[in-house]
C-alpha cells in the first residue's frame, strides 16, 4: 500500500514536473444513444460528479420523441407534441457536451468513438445505450425498405406519425392488423396497449372496423388484462391469432397490403409489422454482443466483452428486467454510481433495479405491472412482483391511469433535467 | 370578517352550520345549495377521507406533512412557522392572502388553480356540498368569528407502531441521495406533484412513518409496497433524511 501511493506520487510528481502538452483532463465517458438509458446517465454522471467527468452524449435526434407514451398519442389521448424533448436543459444546466451525430465505430482497443462526420472522440468509460434494431428477415416479405407501407412505429418519432396518419385514413369497416413480436421485445405490454388504443381510436372514429392481432406467442403481458378490457370495451372488434392457428408463421405481402396466414391471402388496410428485435447496431458494431444482446455484469450494466464499456436498457441480456424505459432509467443510476466510483472514486452502493409498465385500455382504465431486481452472481434476478388484477374498480383504474401521467412527467424530468 | 347578518345569527344562537351557510350567502355562493351547506358532523367524515393524510387538526394537532388546520380562518397563506411551502404559497402569503371562506372554498375546489405551484398534492374537492361540510368542519378549530370549545384530537394518522430503535435511526442523507434516483423515476425532486404525489420536505418521522407502513402493506399501494419492502431500517432513514433537507 505504502509502496504503490509512493509510485502514485512519484509519477504524480514526474507528470506535473514535464511541460503540460495538452491541457489538464477531466476522465472522459461518451455515451451513446439520448433515450431513457443514456440520458439519464449522461445527467447523472454529469450531476453527480460536480464538473470531475466531462460527459459527451452522442444522439442523432434534436428533437427525442418517447416510444414509451406513443401508443395514447395513436388512441387520442396525448398530442403528438407532447411526446417530444430536447437536450438544451442538459446541455445548459448539466454541462454535457450534446452532439448531434451517429456513433458508426467503436475501436475498443485505442478507446475511440468514431462519429457518422469523421469525428474521433477519445473515451476512459464508453456507454451503449442504442435501444433496439430489427432482425432483418424475422417476418418474410417485410423489410426496412418496405417500413413505409407496413411501419413498425416501435421506435418513437416519424413511424408513429406514420401509423397514425395511416390509422385515420382507414376506410370505414376496414381491417387493420398488427404482426406482433416474439420474445424478447422492447415493452412486452406494449403491442397489447397498442391494440387497444388502435381499438379505442376506431371505436370513436370507424366503429365498424376491425382488429387482426398475429401473435407468435402463446401468452403474453397482461393477457387476462387486456383480454377483459377487449371484452368488455370492444365487444367483436378484436380477433386474435395465436401460433396454434399460424401466427407464428406470419408472411407478408407490402406491395398489395396482404398478410399470409396459414397459406391464406387476407387483404387488410394498415399492417403494423413489429418484427424480432436486436441490440441496437452500434452494440452489434462495437463487438460486445453475444447473439442479438450485450451481456453485461448484473451489479453494474458492465458489459461483460470489456471492461470499459457499460451497455443499458433494451440491447442488453441481463436476466429478468423487461426491456423498458423505465427499466433502462433504473439501470442507468446502477451504472452511474458504478462509473463516478471508478473514475472519481466516490462510494459505490450495492445496486437496486426496479420496473413498473403502465397500459391505458380504454378512457381512464389504466393497469401496471412491474417488479424489483437484485443482481445475483448470475443474472439480474426478480425479487418481488406485482401486477393489476381484474375487476378492479373504476376509481382505482382511473388513479392508476393518472400515476401513469405522473410517472411520464417524471421519467421525463429524470432523463432531460 | 364579522358582518352583519352573522352577528344577528350569532346573537341567535343558531347552529354553526346555519351560520356558515348564511356567511356563505353573504359571499354570493351559489343559493341553490344553501340547504345542504356546512354540516361539521359530516365534514368530519369527509376530513378523515380527504385531509387527515397529511393535515392534523384539533387539540394536541401539529404540522406534519401539511400544515396545521387549527386556526386557518383568517390566517394568513403561507404562515405557519417552521414549514416549508412552495415558492407559489409563500408568495400568496406575501402578497397578503389571508384564508377566507372563499378563497378556502376555491383552494379546495381546485388547488393548483389558486396557488399554482403549491406543493399541496390533492387533486380537488369538486362536490360543493362536500366542500362546504368540510369548511364547516374546519371552521370548529378556527377562532374567527366566534372562540372554539375544546375538543378531543380527530386527527389520527395510520401509521404502524414503530419500535423506539427505528424512529431513533439517523439517517445518511448520501445514502439517501443515492438511493432517491430510485424514487425520481416518478417523485419529482421539486415537489410538483401531478398524479403522483410530492414527498419532498416531509418530516423525517412521517416519512419513516408512511414507509413502514408501505413496508407491512398497512398502506395500500403496490408500487410503494414493493419499494419500501425492499428497503432496510437504515435505507428508510437515509432517505427520509434527504427528503427532509432538499432545497430547491
Amino acid at each position: 500500500m505504502t509502496l504503490n501511493r509512493r509510485l502514485f506520487l512519484a509519477t504524480l510528481t514526474a507528470t506535473l514536473a514535464a511541460p503540460m502538452v495538452q491541457a489538464q483532463t477531466r476522465p472522459r465517458v461518451v455515451v451513446v444513444g439520448g433515450g431513457a438509458g443514456g440520458a439519464t446517465i449522461a445527467r447523472y454522471l454529469a450531476k453527480d460528479a460536480k464538473g470531475a467527468l466531462d460527459v459527451v452524449l452522442i444522439e442523432p435526434a434534436r428533437t427525442y420523441y418517447t416510444c414509451f407514451f406513443s401508443n395514447l398519442y395513436l388512441g387520442g389521448f396525448r398530442t403528438f407534441e407532447s411526446l417530444g424533448h430536447t437536450y438544451g436543459k442538459l446541455a445548459a444546466d448539466y454541462g454535457i457536451n450534446v452532439v448531434h451525430d451517429y456513433a458508426v465505430g467503436v475501436d475498443r482497443d485505442a478507446k475511440i468513438v468514431t462519429l457518422a462526420s469523421g469525428v474521433a472522440l477519445a473515451y476512459d468509460r464508453l456507454v451503449l445505450s442504442p435501444g433496439i434494431d430489427f432482425v432483418e428477415d424475422s417476418v418474410p416479405g417485410w423489410s426496412t425498405a418496405s417500413q413505409n407501407a407496413m411501419p413498425h412505429a416501435y421506435k418513437g418519432g416519424s413511424q408513429t406519425q406514420l401509423l397514425m396518419a395511416q390509422l385515420a385514413a382507414m376506410p370505414q369497416g376496414g381491417t387493420f392488423a398488427m404482426v406482433a413480436p416474439p420474445n424478447p421485445y422492447r415493452c412486452p405490454p406494449g403491442p397489447y396497449e397498442r391494440i387497444s388504443m388502435v381499438a379505442h381510436h376506431l371505436k370513436t372514429n370507424n366503429p365498424t372496423a376491425k382488429i387482426l392481432l398475429l401473435d407468435p406467442k402463446d401468452k403474453y403481458s397482461k393477457q387476462g388484462l387486456f383480454e377483459e378490457g377487449w371484452n368488455k370495451h370492444y365487444p367483436g372488434m378484436i380477433t386474435r391469432i395465436g401460433p396454434d392457428m399460424g401466427g407464428n408463421a406470419i408472411e407478408v405481402r407490402p406491395d398489395t397490403m396482404e398478410v399470409i396466414v396459414d397459406g391464406d391471402a387476407e387483404k387488410v388496410d394498415v399492417c403494423n409489422v413489429i418484427p424480432a428485435q436486436r441490440a441496437g447496431n452500434i452494440a452489434m458494431l462495437a463487438g460486445v454482443t453475444d447473439a442479438n444482446w450485450a451481456p453485461v455484469h448484473p451489479d453494474s450494466m458492465l458489459s461483460k466483452m470489456d471492461e470499459n464499456i457499460y451497455v443499458l436498457g433494451d440491447a442488453t441480456n441481463q436476466g429478468d428486467m423487461p426491456k423498458s424505459g423505465f427499466s433502462a432509467n433504473s439501470q442507468a443510476k446502477v451504472a452511474a454510481n458504478h462509473i463516478r466510483g471508478a473514475l472519481t472514486g466516490s462510494k459505490v452502493f450495492p445496486a437496486k433495479y426496479s420496473n413498473t409498465c403502465w397500459s391505458l385500455i380504454t378512457t381512464d382504465d389504466g393497469v401496471k405491472v412491474g417488479a424489483s431486481y437484485e443482481p445475483t452472481p448470475e443474472k439480474i434476478a426478480s425479487v418481488e412482483s406485482f401486477v393489476s388484477q381484474t375487476g378492479e374498480d373504476a376509481a382505482l383504474r382511473k388513479a392508476t391511469y393518472e400515476e401513469s401521467l405522473g410517472w411520464y412527467t417524471g421519467i421525463t424530468t429524470d432523463m432531460f433535467g | 370578517m364579522p358582518s352583519s347578518p352573522i352577528s344577528a345569527a350569532w346573537a341567535n344562537n343558531m347552529g354553526k352550520g346555519r351560520i356558515l351557510a348564511l356567511l356563505l350567502a353573504a359571499l354570493g355562493a351559489a343559493p341553490g345549495a344553501a340547504e345542504t351547506l356546512g354540516d361539521a358532523t359530516k365534514g368530519a367524515a369527509v376530513f378523515d377521507k380527504q385531509c387527515k393524510q397529511c393535515h392534523m387538526i384539533g387539540e394536541g394537532a401539529k404540522t406534519r406533512i401539511g400544515p396545521v388546520l387549527n386556526g386557518i380562518y383568517g390566517r394568513r397563506a403561507g404562515a405557519v412557522d417552521g414549514f416549508n411551502y412552495s415558492k407559489s404559497m409563500a408568495r400568496m402569503g406575501a402578497d397578503g392572502l389571508d384564508w377566507t371562506i372563499e378563497r378556502l372554498d376555491a383552494y379546495i375546489e381546485n388547488p393548483k388553480a389558486l396557488v399554482s405551484g403549491t406543493r399541496m398534492n390533492y387533486r380537488g374537492l369538486s362536490d360543493p356540498d362536500q366542500r362546504h361540510d368540510l369548511m364547516a368542519f374546519l371552521r370548529d378549530y378556527s377562532d374567527q368569528p366566534q372562540n372554539i370549545p375544546e375538543s378531543e384530537p380527530t386527527a389520527l394518522r395510520t401509521v404502524p407502531d414503530l419500535a423506539p430503535d427505528i424512529l431513533a435511526l439517523q439517517g445518511d442523507p448520501e445514502y439517501g441521495e443515492y438511493l432517491s434516483a430510485e424514487c425520481t423515476t416518478c417523485h419529482q425532486k421539486d415537489g410538483s406533484a401531478d398524479g403522483i404525489p410530492s414527498i419532498t420536505n416531509w418530516p423525517e418521522e412521517d416519512f419513516v412513518a408512511a414507509m413502514h407502513a408501505y413496508k407491512v402493506k398497512l398502506r395500500p399501494h403496490p408500487v410503494m409496497q414493493m419499494m419500501a419492502g425492499r428497503l432496510s431500517n437504515e435505507e428508510i432513514a437515509a432517505l427520509a433524511a434527504y427528503y427532509a433537507k432538499i432545497e430547491n
